[in-house]
């Protein structure tokens, strides 16, 4: 059957429409069952011994103590492990409470060899430094060094040129539902069970397979509810295959789920950056050059990458900054890897972009709104710089920084997002029975992005129903396959495969009633409940009699993504009005606009909570967040929510989500945009920081601190 | 305004010694397996049924057993959601969020920082919110306990987690709980809340989702529900 395209918007009934999300209330009344909550008969709980150095051997491992505690019900070691940083798993106990458990982890006893560490970034760089690797490896690697035109002479013939050094911290995940799962063996042992808090189901399946040695058909992973991942939760990681050890050797369940210590340390965290950047432009403004030297540190083996230069270096025929060069170190650290987190990379790439765009900007003396039309190709985020700005009042902005009479100064920042996404690799089944019934069955998950509601209503907009009609059923293996919820790529996965399964269905449920209203399959539609003829709306079956002629033989269809109906490639922006106290350094964001593209919306009321989040998530980027890490034990001082600060409900400004409805962007297709509004959040507070004081704060987080050493630099302290 | 309470009494300080001496449980309380949900289910959850089963009288902390290694465990009752639930062979150290989420079947409140910084655990305690997390069980007893299951009226929501469900003031759900709890403490003193007292009110509750901007919205709409009594 031929792929059926989007019917346009103005004809539909729940997609581009606001629709309740259909998990609210288990979700309010403690009803749902995240993979925190599940608890099967008789488990055990599971803990971790870690590692108490940053650079060290376990060299033994020795649980007879903790086994010879009552209720201690299996152990797991890994003898011999180098440990790269402080927290490192190096063995495990199964017991019968938490509190035996964590009695039982204070027996393991555990023979150190210790070596020198580092744990900061610029200590790791200089040539004495302490090796993260021992010899193995040196602490600096050159991840990237490439030129372009002529940049030298770019600089040259500048009509502007600026030089800056801007940086972002380390910023974890903080994930409220922490790493880790339950596991139980079923069948004498062949067949395991596993409710896990990930964001791919399949890959958590395919991960305990290949560690545990067993066909992926024996293992089944169940994610109902889980709590929040932002990137760091698509493998079944150590937690999960000890788990599953811990199980199989206490013959029961068991659950272990990382402490608040152990997810804040081992369950990454988006890398850090140092950006010198240069650059040049013309008369008009438009940037001829850009040549950046750059580190970070994505913790004792990950990289640190961004793509730079950002969003107004678009490479194309001819390149949008024709001369650029840039060199990047990834430096390695005795502390947490990093793993993907919500936009890897781009937030990073904005606050050092979007800064060096507002100087050339008072440098020439151009608004920054109009240098940004001028310096980006994309039409879609030319419109949105003028509705943003429009938006946020910026016609209220100081040109000449800090002008505001008084200490308290108001200030107006602008930045852009650009994300792939796309979306492919989904299959899903489609269930009509005879009551009347619509399952709807696919192996994704629903990370609280409201994947369930976006399955239900697609279902319920082509087979002519009411959401709450739809019964679906997702994050689990035994559903068709889809893909990990990462890279902004479910929505635009799972919504066209519902879409083309709910046609196939339809189709078929057509051919089986169509006698009953004397008419060709053809020539019937469903609409409001009801299957009637096209040419005559008169003769019609209401949705409940049409499925009772099923009788002993309900419809299944199993149909999957079709290209067609998704589409990758999105375009945001941010803009900003804060005030900054010159007296006391304190930011106060008043509010922010989150403008964005997202191709045809299916649920706009959901996508809409999406970007509130996304710019809750960059404010708290922008002033709060920071893994902090002690020189001297080698430790996160921080490792927990009391000093690793996210924003809390008083740091919370008024916030105007803006979902891009344009013509052209709805008849794309479908565009997830679950990373791309977080990108320019603190880049556009930074901005604004600066056009309130002219003074530029450069460094994540912006810190009352960091804002009055800004201020002096400029000679602009008070008192 | 609602605060948080670590504390809902002071026979914290007599226990504190006893907690001084607590080392692991006895042999007996470890592999009787009457530690586990599972059992609770079996028996109904009655205190009748299980003081039978366990052979135990209802007793209070200051008449706990003594376990072989000097551990001074307790059988306790708790009253939550208007339910009396005996509790078996607790150990002072025992948080009430650990029992009420690994030996009841309140698994409402969530553990996520455990201690008392991100509000995911809160339940009311005599009307007030509090961090479960950062309570002892056996303090908990001679409280009425409310969790946010218990906030229902048998199948209706209560007017905040009907707001919560009209606002879209949830998005993964982890935190939503004490939110929701936070909100109903809020509302049932103060019926018509500003912005900023919302703000205040929440500031023992962290999200990381960012959901604030629905929840203060929730929170203004469940404050007029109530107001009007509709």
């Amino acid at each position: 059957m031929a792929v059926i395209p989007w019917k346009p918007a103005g004809e539909m009934t729940h997609i581009t429409k606001n629709t309740t999300r259909v998990d609210a209330v288990p979700k309010v009344t403690g009803k749902a069952e995240f993979s925190y909550d599940v608890l099967p008969k008789d488990a055990l709980i599971g803990l971790f011994v870690t590692s108490p150095y940053p650079n060290c051997t376990a060299v033994t491992v020795d649980t007879a103590a903790a086994e010879a505690l009552p209720g201690v019900k299996a152990v797991w070691t890994d003898e011999g492990k180098v440990c790269r940083m402080a927290g490192e798993f190096v063995a495990a106990v199964a017991a019968e409470t938490r509190d035996i458990a964590r009695d039982a982890v204070r027996r393991v006893r555990v023979e150190w060899e210790r070596y020198p560490f580092v744990v900061k970034a610029e200590d790791a760089r200089q040539p004495n430094s302490a090796q993260v690797h021992g010899a193995t490896r040196p602490n600096v690697n050159r991840a990237a060094d490439d030129e372009a035109g002529d940049v030298d002479a770019a600089f040259e013939s500048a009509a502007a040129v600026v030089d800056g050094t801007y940086s972002t911290q380390v910023q974890t995940h903080t994930s409220l539902e922490s790493h880790g799962m339950t596991c139980r063996w079923d069948d004498a042992g062949e067949n395991l069970r596993v409710w896990a808090s990930t964001q791919g189901v399949f890959s958590v399946r395919g991960e305990l397979a290949g560690a545990l040695e067993m066909p992926e058909s024996s293992v089944v992973v169940t994610t109902d509810y889980m709590g929040g991942g932002f990137g760091s939760k698509f493998g079944a990681g150590v937690e999960g295959i000890v788990c599953a050890r811990l199980a199989r050797d206490a013959g029961r369940a068991v659950k272990l789920l990382l402490t608040r210590e152990q997810e804040q340390t081992n369950s990454g965290n988006r890398p850090s950056s140092v950006q010198h950047i240069r650059a040049a432009a013309d008369a008009e403004g438009r940037v001829t050059a850009f040549d950046m030297e750059a580190h970070g540190t994505g913790g004792y083996s990950q990289g640190a990458g961004f793509p730079a230069p950002y969003i107004y270096g678009v490479f194309g025929d001819p390149p949008s900054i024709p001369n650029r060069r840039i060199v990047r170190d990834d430096v390695y650290i005795n502390a947490g890897n990093a793993r993907a987190m919500r936009a890897p990379g781009h937030p990073q790439a904005s606050f050092g972009m979007e800064a060096t765009m507002d100087e050339l900007a008072y440098a020439l003396d151009i608004d920054p709104v109009d240098l940004r039309v001028l310096n980006d190709p994309n039409e879609t985020r030319q419109a949105q710089y003028r509705d943003a700005a429009k938006r946020i009042g910026w016609s209220r902005r100081n040109a000449e920084p800090g002008a505001d009479a008084g200490p308290v100064k108001t200030g107006f920042g602008i930045g852009a997002a650009r994300w792939g996404g796309g979306g492919g690799g989904t299959r899903a089944t489609v269930e009509i029975h005879s009551d009347g019934s619509a399952v709807v069955k696919c192996g994704t998950q629903d990370l609280g992005t409201g994947t369930r509601t976006v399955v239900a209503a697609v279902a319920a907009e082509q087979l002519g129903l009411a959401v709450e009609d739809i019964t679906p059923l997702i994050g689990d293996t035994r559903f068709p396959p889809s893909g990990g919820s990462g890279g902004s790529t479910t929505c635009a996965s799972v919504a066209p495969a519902i879409k083309v399964t709910a046609d196939a269905a339809l189709a078929t449920l057509f051919g089986r009633v169509a006698p009953a209203l004397d008419a060709q399959a053809d020539n019937l539609e469903a609409v409001d409940r009801t299957i009637r003829r096209i040419d005559d709306p008169s003769k019609s079956l209401a949705w409940a009699d049409a499925c009772a002629l099923l009788g002993a033989e309900p419809i299944s269809e199993t149909e999957q993504h079709d290209g067609s109906l998704s589409s990758r490639g999105t375009a945001g922006v941010c803009s900003v009005e804060l005030t900054v106290d010159e007296e006391t350094g304190d930011v106060r964001i008043q509010k922010v606009v989150s403008v964005q593209e997202a191709g045809l919306v299916i649920d706009k009321l959901t996508l809409e909570s999406q970007l509130i989040g996304a710019v809750i998530q960059g404010i708290s980027y922008a002033l709060h967040e920071d893994r902090v890490m002690d020189r001297l034990l080698g430790h996160q001082v921080n490792a927990n929510m009391e000093f690793y600060k996210i924003s809390g409900a008083m740091d919370i400004p008024e916030i105007e989500p803006v979902v891009w409805m344009a013509e052209e962007s709805l008849s794309r297709g479908v565009i997830g945009i679950g990373e791309p509004p977080v990108i320019p959040v603190a880049a556009a507070i930074g901005n604004a920081v600066r056009n309130a004081t002219g003074a530029r704060v450069a460094g994540l987080p912006i810190t009352p601190r960091r804002v009055l050493e800004a201020l002096e630099r400029e000679g602009r302290a008070q008192g | 305004m609602p605060e948080h309470e670590s504390t809902p009494d002071d026979t914290r300080a007599d226990l504190e010694e006893e907690q001084a001496d607590a080392r692991e449980p006895d042999e007996d309380g470890a592999a009787s397996g009457m530690s586990r949900r599972s059992f609770i289910k079996g028996v109904g959850g009655t205190a009748v049924a299980t003081a039978a089963m366990s052979g135990a009288t209802e007793t209070d902390a200051a008449e706990a057993s003594d376990g072989p290694d000097g551990v001074r465990v307790a059988n306790i009752t708790l009253s939550i959601n208007g339910e009396a639930h005996a509790v078996s062979r607790v150990e002072p150290r025992t948080t009430l969020l650990d029992v009420l989420r690994n030996r009841l079947e309140y698994t409402g409140a969530k553990p996520v920082c455990e201690r008392a910084s991100c509000g995911a655990c809160s339940v009311l305690l005599d009307g007030k919110p509090v961090y479960a997390c950062s309570i002892l069980a056996m303090d908990a007893e001679g409280h009425e306990i409310v969790t946010v299951e218990g906030l229902l009226d048998g199948d209706s929501l209560h007017p905040v987690q009907e707001a919560f469900v009209e606002e879209d003031a949830l998005m993964c759900g982890f935190c939503t709980p004490g939110f929701v709890v936070s909100v109903a403490a809020l509302v049932a003193e103060n019926d018509d809340p500003t912005l900023d007292e919302v703000k205040k009110a929440l500031s023992g509750n962290l999200c990381r989702c960012g959901t604030y901007t629905r929840v203060f919205a929730a929170a203004q709409t469940a404050a007029r529900r109530v107001r009007e009594g509709t």
